[in-house]
């Protein structure tokens, strides 16, 4: 064990740990708002995200600019960002739209067992993966560097930059958008009502399969920017890399309290710092033992997460 | 399930391949007997179409030149050449091994090119006695077999490691080197080599996970610049490595990176993207085919109209010690696996010797080192032993 290693980086590895945790809760909120609502993990949300990712990289090829593209001028800069962001969150959104018109809404309609639904999600997952591996050649395709990753300025000696500010920011900013749609809008009041009880929502005058759409285009679009954030910051994108930033942002989830948002929030921070500093004190093997490890340690103590579930609590 | 699902389709795919390859060698068969009383053939073994062809085609047009030179030479008692194209596929190999086994014409290969197609064929030609030469398949346990018939021109993975030491200790002279690796049986053989070779220059070490299982390496990239090195190992594949290489840089890391030849490829500049991939060092235990020995790039180049490429050479001299146990008479396979194992001599691009498990002798072989300029990977220099 490496201490000396965890003590003396213990302020990057913090903020790094964020950033990509910041990712992991933008996917996680997917999972989440799904389940909150149908009580169904939506596995395919990893192909979601990657629809996102991908699209955003095509977005910026379209405008000619590939992985050895430097481009200056935060006019230009925050263009391509909003841009391929748009283009991203709608290309997951409709993803995931597609995903629950073909693959779960005939389930639903025919009253199909859970198991069913477990293993369309997961052929979905493989089938569209698969998909993108055939486009792409399963080449790994690069994003220009839009954002620089020199250092702006310091706190108590940890460099920032601007991707580490970019993605936190973005990530909060969606964050409390969302929660604000959920808790204060009247579609929201919908949603909530459609995840506490489905029938008597629907007596109420709520139309469950527009309410489970919305669910699914809200959490697509999420999936969508972290899509773009993780270009931001990875630069490179495989068709295969969703699986297991799926599996993490799913995880994630479930620390929180599945089915809540800012369990989502906090589940997927705590994960990547604990990723960072498991990597800082034992070595980078150790990274996803220390993940999965914490997952089953905390769910022993608290079994429904940190924050518990609450999407389908009754509230106000 | 994914493999499961790639392996039934494979399956009808291979069908189809052996249905119509049969067609076709039973063709050439008719015109190769007819034409010439002795009828022996050699074969080549490996990928000449699919995605992993290049090195293939490289390889076949090397065994073709040799061939075609010993035909001019010895025109009243030919020897056939058979294609044997694997699609570079471990599931493919199998069968193809027992097509070449099965026609008794042929006494020797060259091949298999790759590593993953020579293990799933060794123990067929093992049990035959059909002697194999490779030019390219260098995963060091293949000549922990115990195939009686297994010989390698090159130089196996391990003996890049010394290499990449040396590079790192006499040509870059770093004083401070960090190593990384993906837990892999060639990254971590690769790495254990180098931290052998540097000794106490290696001021800090990390695995981390291969296979595309891991993209972000902001830990790793951490303590690399905690390290402050003047040189960065990867043992690995092009996936991780241009990703590591990408993220280094990012965080202004400019240490070159050295790595072994599971990262040359294409992929790794188009991941790492070429400005950070500038300057990084690619050991392979081969040489460049423009260091060739002699005439043959230009022969080579008479005959099939392109240039020599990777292992060409190799595996015109592996051809060339085949054709060499022919010409002494030996046309059984015994006699000819008995005349490979005892061989020594001169080729374009090494001297070759096999010792034990059919290894080429270690004394005989050359690392080079390969640097990535202006987003092309070019010759740097052969890495000297010590």
């Amino acid at each position: 064990m490496n201490f000396d290693g965890l003590f003396s980086n213990f302020g990057e590895l913090t903020t790094t740990g964020l950033t990509q945790g910041a990712i992991y809760a933008l996917v996680a909120l997917g999972y989440t708002l799904v389940y909150g609502v149908l009580k169904l993990i939506n596995f395919a949300h990893s192909e979601v995200f990657i629809a996102g990712a991908f699209f955003a990289i095509w977005t910026w090829n379209w405008f000619g600019l590939d992985q050895n593209s430097q481009v200056s001028g935060a006019g230009s800069i925050i263009f391509y960002l909003l841009v391929a962001m748009v283009v991203a969150a709608i290309a997951s959104a409709t993803t995931a739209t597609v995903i629950e018109r073909v693959a779960y809404r005939p389930l639903r309609k025919r009253n199909a067992p859970p198991l069913a639904f477990l293993i369309t999600a997961i052929g979905a997952s493989i089938a569209i993966a698969e998909a993108f591996g055939i486009w792409t050649r399963r080449r790994p395709e690069g994003a220009p560097i839009l954002v620089g990753q020199e250092p702006l300025f310091r706190i108590f000696g940890v460099p920032i930059d601007a991707v580490q500010l970019l993605t936190i920011g973005a990530a909060l900013v969606m964050m409390i958008a969302l929660d604000m749609f959920i808790n204060r809008s009247r579609v929201g009041r919908g949603i909530r009502a459609v995840a506490q009880d489905a029938n008597t929502a629907a007596l109420m005058g709520v139309n469950k399969d527009r309410i489970i759409m919305i669910v699914f285009i809200a959490g697509g679009s999420m999936a969508g920017v972290a899509g773009l954030l993780y270009d931001v910051r990875i630069q490179t994108l495989t068709y295969s890399v969703g699986f297991l930033l799926g599996l993490k942002a799913f995880t994630a989830a479930v620390l929180g309290g599945i089915g809540n948002l800012r369990g989502a929030l906090v589940g997927g921070l705590l994960l990547g710092v604990v990723e960072n500093y498991a990597s800082g004190l034992f070595g980078t093997q150790w990274k996803d033992f220390a993940a999965f490890a914490l997952l089953v340690v905390l769910l022993m103590f608290r079994p429904t997460g940190l924050l518990g579930e609450s999407l389908g609590r009754a509230r106000a | 399930m994914r493999q499961k699902l790639a392996r039934v389709i494979g399956g009808a795919a291979m069908l189809a391949l052996v249905a119509g390859g049969t067609a076709c060698s039973s063709g050439s068969d008719d015109t190769a007997s007819g034409g010439d009383a002795c009828g022996n053939k050699i074969a080549f073994f490996g990928a000449l179409t699919g995605p992993s062809a290049a090195l293939g085609i490289n390889e076949n047009n090397g065994v073709k030149l040799a061939v075609d030179k010993y035909n001019k030479e010895n025109a009243d008692c030919k020897v056939e050449l058979v294609p044997l194209d694997s699609q570079g596929s471990p599931d493919q190999a199998p069968q193809l091994a027992q097509k070449a086994i099965d026609d008794t014409k042929i006494l020797g290969i060259v091949g298999p090119a790759y590593s993953g197609e020579s293990e799933a064929a060794g123990p067929l030609f093992n049990e035959a006695g059909l002697v194999t030469i490779t030019p390219s398949a260098t995963n060091p346990t293949l000549a922990k077999q115990g195939w009686k018939t297994f010989f390698r021109a090159v130089g196996n993975d391990l003996s890049q490691g010394p290499g990449a030491g040396n590079y790192i200790k006499n040509v870059l002279k770093a004083e401070k080197v960090y190593v990384i690796d993906d837990q892999s049986a060639y990254g971590a053989g690769l790495a254990d080599e180098v931290k052998k070779l540097l000794g106490p220059a290696v001021v800090g070490s990390d695995k981390v996970q291969g296979d595309g299982k891991q993209v972000e390496f902001s830990a790793v990239v951490t303590k690399v610049k905690a390290a402050n090195v003047d040189a960065v190992f990867y043992g690995g594949y092009y996936q991780e490595a241009g990703l590591i290489r990408k993220q280094l840089t990012a965080a202004g890391i400019t240490a070159p990176m050295v790595a072994g030849d599971g990262v040359n490829d294409a992929a790794y500049i188009t991941s790492a993207g070429a400005a950070a991939a500038e300057g990084t060092i690619l050991t392979c235990p081969c040489q460049p085919a423009a260091e060739a020995r002699g005439t043959f790039k230009e022969e080579f180049k008479a005959l099939n109209g392109t240039e020599p490429g990777t292992y060409s050479d190799t595996a015109y001299d592996a051809a060339n010690i085949l054709l060499a146990g022919i010409k002494a008479g030996k046309t059984t396979r015994e006699g000819l696996l008995e005349f490979v194992k005892g061989y020594s001599g001169e080729g374009v691009a090494a001297t070759y010797k096999f010792v034990e498990g059919g290894e080429l002798d270690p004394a005989q072989v050359k690392v080079w080192a390969f640097k990535v300029v202006g987003g092309k990977v070019v010759p740097d220099q052969e890495i000297p032993k010590s």
